[in-house]
């Protein structure tokens, strides 16, 4: 009896062995190719929040920097900017960066605004003739179109905190390719 | 001859320092995505906490998927990017959520009572030892966008480990 049980295991165990061994030569092609992608996307989206990362404009509040409306163009192409996240380690910026922030309003919208005065600065705002003191960790924005935007003119100051990366240049369409310019600084309204 | 087998050489080396590369790259990328998407260790010391945290330091983890999800509430210990310095993060609890109207006591400003309502898309963020504790009652309520993640356990000390209290 003992021999035969023996054999009959064997047997199976030699069955059984090939056929996996013949699914995975079918299936390697759709393992490896998971693989890649996998790896693939972890590498994209650690880069994306790291380094640098290309985010679409909505709306028209930084015209004509970003999202000029010329009824030449067509209102369905929106344009895409290069984020660059290597300033949010120092927290250093400078007047006229445009940033992408998190809305204070809305945890889960982004919005991208000039920065207008820094940190401990004393601030005039044209519309009222106010003069506010930026408190400490916190920074004034600014849309470029004054007309429509929602800015800091009606949510106040933004902790440096909420502000997700730097705008640093125009990626699309191909003939606004270029770098985001600073306004000259008597254009902005700070004391 | 000898340079075929110099270049053969070299090509095996540079495809294994290639490979060793990938691996430490995909380590990495794996390493990031768990520490800003899932959990990370954070310390926290001072004595603006106690009694739940001590002064001296604790180890905790504290978990990011909540608070993307918007599930933070009131109660939780939450890690929040300080609003008057970005470079530091502060441990609080919270207090209130948006639209709430919160009652705190300030002893620092005597013995009265404040109220204040939490704006749209804020909380208000308490120290559970509010005589030694800088937080919403000074800097006001905090954008929720501030918050980092929730904590939701202790590693260190040792003799405390597991889920912090109340």
């Amino acid at each position: 009896m003992e021999p035969k049980c023996m054999e009959v295991c064997r047997w199976f165990t030699y069955i059984w062995h090939n056929v996996h061994l013949e699914q995975m030569g079918s299936s390697s092609f759709l393992w490896n190719f998971t693989k890649k992608f996998v790896t693939f996307g972890l590498i994209t989206v650690t880069v994306s929040d790291r380094y640098v990362t290309v985010v679409r404009v909505r709306g028209g509040s930084m015209s004509p920097t970003l999202n000029p409306k010329t009824s030449s163009s067509g209102n369905f192409s929106d344009d895409y900017v290069l984020v660059e996240k290597f300033c949010i380690d120092k927290y250093k910026f400078s007047h006229g960066d445009v940033v992408v922030f998190s809305s204070p309003l809305n945890h889960k919208e982004r919005h991208i605004k000039r920065i207008v005065a820094l940190p401990g600065e004393w601030f005039g705002s044209r519309q009222n003739y106010d003069v506010l003191k930026v408190p400490e960790g916190h920074c004034w924005v600014e849309g470029d179109n004054a007309a429509s935007s929602m800015d800091s003119k009606s949510f106040g100051p933004i902790p440096l905190g909420l502000i997700r990366g730097r705008v640093t240049h125009v990626v699309w369409p191909p003939h606004r390719i270029g770098a985001i310019q600073s306004p000259p600084r008597e254009e902005l309204s700070s004391l | 001859m000898k340079v075929m087998s110099y270049m053969a050489q070299w090509r095996g080396i540079a495809k294994e320092a290639m490979d060793r590369t990938a691996i430490a790259v995909k380590f990495l990328c794996c390493l990031h995505i768990t520490d800003a998407y899932f959990c990370s260790p954070t310390h926290i010391y001072g004595p603006s906490m106690l009694p739940t945290f001590n002064m001296v330091g604790d180890i905790v983890l504290a978990e990011h998927v909540s608070q993307r999800l918007g599930k933070v509430r009131h109660g939780d210990l939450v890690v929040v990017r300080s609003p008057s310095d970005p470079k530091k993060s502060i441990t609080k609890r919270i207090m209130g959520m948006e639209g709430d109207t919160v009652t705190y006591f300030d002893p620092m400003l005597g013995d009265a009572t404040r109220v204040a309502v939490v704006p749209k898309g804020h909380v208000w963020i308490q120290g559970d030892n509010i005589f030694a504790s800088r937080d919403s009652r000074h800097f006001g309520p905090v954008p929720y966008g501030l918050i980092q993640g929730k904590v939701f356990f202790r590693v260190w000390p040792l003799d405390c480990i597991g889920v912090p209290g109340q």
